[in-house]
Parts: C-alpha cells; structure tokens; sequence
C-alpha cells in the first residue's frame, strides 16, 4: 500500500508526463491535419507543378504556388538583413557600454515595443514606409513603385522583430560571465577587441537561436506585411515591385470563394508549406548549432 | 587605538630601483588611495610599496579590501560606474589614474590570475596566444612557438601538446589555471597578480602553482592576494596585513610573521581572528 505523498509523486509524474506527450502530439496533429486537408490538390497536380509555376488562377483551375514562397523568402530575407545587425549592435551597446540606468529603461521599452499589435505596425508602415518608398526611395532605382512592395514589408517586419531578437541577446549576453571579460581586458584587450573575440563568440549558439526565433516569427507574420506588401499574385523583379506572402495569401482568401473546385485545398496546401517551411528551418538552425558547437569549441 | 599607522615609505624595506627607464620609485607605489563604492569607503588611505622581483603576499580577513586593492592595479574598477577612486598609484613611475592615461598597455604589463581559472571560449592554444595576437602578433609558426615556450614553462606542455586544439574548457581546473597563468605570461608582463588563485584548486594543483611562482619570481613582480596563512608564510618575500579597509602593517615575510609591529597583525597572524 502506497502512503499518500508516494501516489501523489507518482500521480504528478504521470500526470506532467502526459502533458508533455500532449504537447508534442500538437505539432503532428498540425501538421498531419493539414497534409490530409491538402491531398486533393497534390493528387491533382504534381508537387513540382505547384511548387515551380506561378500562374494563379483558381477559376481555371491553375494553382501555382512559385510567387507566394518567393515572396515569403524575400520579405523574410529583407527583415532579417535589417533587423539583425541592428539588433546585434543595439544589444551590444547596451550591455556593454550604456550604463545600468540605461539597461533598466531600455529593457522596459523593448518589452514594450514587442508588445504592440501587428495591426499598428502595418498602418504606420501604410502612412510613412509606403509612401518614403513610392516617392523617395524608388525613383532613383525604378521607373514606377506604388511603395506596397517587398522592401516595404521587409522594413516593418523588421521592426516588428527587432524588439524580439534585442530582448533575446541581451539575456544572452549578460550570461557571458564577468570574469571572462576581465581575463580579455587583464590582458589588454580593448572593449571592442573584448565584445568581438570573447562576449560574441561565446554568445553564438545565442545569437543563431535568436536569429531562428526572429525568423520563424517573421514567416508567419500576417496582418502587418499584408497591409504594406500590394498583394499581387506576380514573381518581384525588383525589392520595389509587389509581392504576396503566404500567410497574407491565407488570410485574405480563406472563407471566400470556397465554392470553387480545389480552391480551399489549394489554401490548405499553402498553410501546409508554411508548417513545412518553419518547421525544416528549424531542424536545419538545429543541426548549424551542432556544427557550431564543434567547430568554436564553445 | 591608533590605526592609521601605515608605515611610511621610508621605513619599508627599500625596493630596488629601476635603472632601465631612470625610474626611481618601486614597481608599484600606491599613494594616498582611497576607494568608495556607492559613498561606502572601501580602501582608506592606502600607502604601498611593491618591490621589484618578488613575491608580494596582500593577507587579512575576508571583506577587508584586498581583493579591491588588488584590481586598481590593472584599472578592473574601470567597468564599474558606481567605484570611486582618488589617490595615486604609480607603475614603473607612470600615474596609472592620471587622466590621460591609456590603460591597455597598463593591463598588458600585468597577467592576472583569477579566483576561479577563467578559459576563453576556443581552444588551449588560441587561449594562450590570445594576448600576442590582440597586440599584433601575426604568423602560424610565430604564435605556436609562444604557445610552446609559455606552456612549457608551466608544465603543461606535455600533458596538452597532443589536444592543442581541443576546447580549454575540457582541461581540469587546476589545468586551467596554469593554462591562464601561461596565458598571462604571453603577453610578456612585468607583473603577475594573483587573486586567491589557488583558492579553488586541489592541494596538488595549489602546490604546482604555488612552485610555478617560486620558479618565476626572480623574473616577475608577483602580488598576491591571499587568505590562506600557510601559503603567504610557504611562499612570501613580503606580506602586506589589511584590515576594514586600512593597511595596518608591511613588511618583509620574517618581520610579519615573526616580529609584527602592530597588535592586530600579532592577532590576525596567531589565529585570533579570521
């Protein structure tokens, strides 16, 4: 017989247990939920049709997906190559060099900042990012941009997580122990000679996991880069034509048009490269870390 | 009680001068220094002076301030915004809290030793030619014969040669340590402070530092901080006593230990207090 405080450790166990094994199940549940959703359309075309061609035409039944990955590469691209040397260098000053008020103040607006709505960031990216583009930036590269474009959803979704990957690095940071920054400088090293070769180099098993976090959050970005993006189902020539991401491709057709044939597994299909995308990214960051591992000796 | 008496410079054992640079003062002279950590008085007035070539044992009990003392040497207070500090302190005659002075090649005059053995995140060798190449030093087989000579001359050479380029981290501790000793001689200092630097170790790695001091000490200036009694009167030439923040007593290892002036040095010595 179990005395009381036994059953319950071994109720608890089995209890967090589950838990667990629920939670994994999720992702599968996801995933599998949406490969079924979207076996029709992949039994009617090749998955090198859909992946390859870019013709858009559900009345006709051309279901081409080429365009909307593009798309989504490219703004991801763009709101990467902004937002991570910003964030490198904003985290580094803040830790290294600003003064402890500063850290304290800063914190609180970055946590701040992260917690705004999307919807904010893409009507003040239609008020001020569209038009500097359409009106400033563009005319010295190309003969016409109505601003919605890729670049723009490039700079807002690099706002919008650069307050994400800053508050990510500056945890990562601050746990580079003191003492390994003394042990540099005892040996005169500058500050700068310090950050370079020690704090960053330590921190960057931290700085790709920050990186990974940022950028499967900007694939998945909807309402913000769908307000600035044009959405216009064509491959982008330049970073000032239109573009159309996946999600704001979900978002602006699911529920409409259903009664067209193939029309919801196509949505389907497009959420399911969505998942496909993140979650390979993922186990790809996954395997880097472990190549980083043994090549910096960390 | 009168505590404030620091012996004056005159009556300290005279420390050879330099003669290279025409520099007449000790290795180290600290005049008149004060330190204040938030308003709290930390270091009250210290007056010392560290001679040439010799091992330098800073003893007293834990919070007196010696490890304080120890990291204005190399300016370690710089990063903190909340230390205050007046006062001189001179290293080979030069001001190092002047305002104009540049306080990189301060540091590199200096190797310091830490409590706890401090490996920089890449491999043994990188560690230890990490100091020559931030000062420049270029070529494969340059930097190599550094790694050799510095790790050589701690003895560790032959337990890493063959691993010269696997993680420092996977050393034992007590490896570490004497892989950061040869680290901090590769940059070719005048001198080495220890701070406890044997207080995490193993007996026998204590003991091979400890030997590894003795063997350099006609080369390097070396000031240590420590609060075991034993390992001061083991391997001291001069023992600075400090207590709540003063400088109570200095002098030669014989004299400390054997004949102190001061009563609290007698107590402190004789185990009174701790």
């Amino acid at each position: 017989m179990l005395k009381g405080r036994l059953l319950k450790d071994r109720i608890a166990r089995h209890y967090m247990l589950l838990a667990t094994i629920f939670s994994i199940f999720i992702l599968f549940l996801i995933g599998g939920g949406l490969l079924v959703k979207s076996l029709p359309i992949m039994q009617e075309k090749s998955l090198w049709t859909l992946l390859t061609t870019s013709n858009w035409r559900p009345f006709k039944g051309d279901f081409g997906f080429a365009s909307y990955i593009l798309s989504t590469l490219y703004v991801t691209a763009i709101a990467i190559a902004i937002a991570l040397p910003l964030s490198l260098l904003t985290s580094i000053y803040i830790i290294e060099y600003a003064s402890p008020r500063i850290l304290r103040a800063f914190t609180a607006v970055v946590d701040l900042l992260s917690g705004i709505p999307p919807v904010i960031y893409g009507v003040w990216g239609t008020l001020t990012i569209v038009p500097f583009i359409s009106e400033k930036l563009a005319p010295h590269f190309v003969e016409f941009s109505t601003g919605y474009s890729v670049l723009a959803g490039g700079i807002v979704l690099a706002i919008m997580i650069i307050p994400l990957i800053i508050s990510i690095l500056i945890e990562v940071f601050s746990a580079v122990p003191k003492e390994m920054r003394e042990a540099s400088l005892s040996l005169g090293a500058t500050k700068w000679q310090t950050v370079k070769k020690v704090v960053i180099r330590k921190s960057i098993p931290g700085i790709v996991a920050a990186t990974v976090l940022a950028i499967s959050r900007a694939f998945g970005e909807t309402i913000a880069v769908l307000m600035v993006c044009g959405n216009f189902t064509t491959l982008p020539k330049s970073i000032f034509d239109a573009c159309y991401p996946i999600p704001a491709l979900i978002a602006n057709n699911y529920g409409e048009m259903m009664s067209v044939p193939r029309y919801e597994s196509a949505l389907m299909f497009a959420a399911f490269l969505l998942f496909f995308i993140i979650v390979l990214f993922n186990v790809i960051s996954r395997l880097v870390l472990i190549q980083i591992d043994k090549r910096y000796q960390l | 009680m009168e505590l404030m008496t620091a012996p004056s410079i005159a009556e300290q054992p005279t420390p050879k001068a330099k003669s290279s640079s025409g520099c007449l003062r000790p290795h180290i002279e600290v005049e008149n220094l004060n330190l204040y950590i938030q308003n709290n008085h930390i270091l009250k007035n210290i007056n010392l002076a560290i001679p040439d070539k010799s091992i330098t044992c800073i003893i007293g009990p834990s919070g007196c301030g010696k490890t304080t003392l120890l990291r204005t040497f190399n300016r370690l207070h710089d990063g903190s915004v909340d230390v205050k500090i007046t006062g001189k302190l001179f290293v080979d005659c030069e001001d190092i809290y002047a305002k104009d002075t540049e306080v990189t090649h301060i540091r590199k005059k200096m190797g310091l030793l830490a409590q706890r053995p401090c490996s920089l995140p890449m491999s043994i060798i990188d560690n230890v030619v990490y100091g020559p190449r931030i000062h420049g030093v270029r070529g494969k087989r340059k930097l190599y014969a550094i790694a050799r000579h510095q790790l050589n001359a701690v003895g560790l050479w032959g337990e890493v040669k063959d691993r010269l380029k696997s993680p420092a981290s996977k050393l034992s501790i007590g490896q570490q340590q004497r892989l950061c000793l040869a680290r901090g001689l590769a940059v070719e200092p005048e001198i080495i402070l220890g701070d406890e630097a044997t207080s995490a170790l193993d007996p026998i790695s204590s003991k091979t530092i400890e030997e590894l001091f003795l063997s350099i000490k006609d080369k390097y200036t070396i000031v240590l901080v420590t609060h075991t009694l034993r390992q001061a009167k083991r391997i001291a030439d001069y023992v600075a006593f400090m207590y709540m923040g003063e400088l109570i007593e200095f002098g030669t290892a014989d004299q400390v230990f054997n004949h102190p002036k001061h009563k609290l040095t007698k107590e402190y010595i004789s185990g009174g207090f701790s």
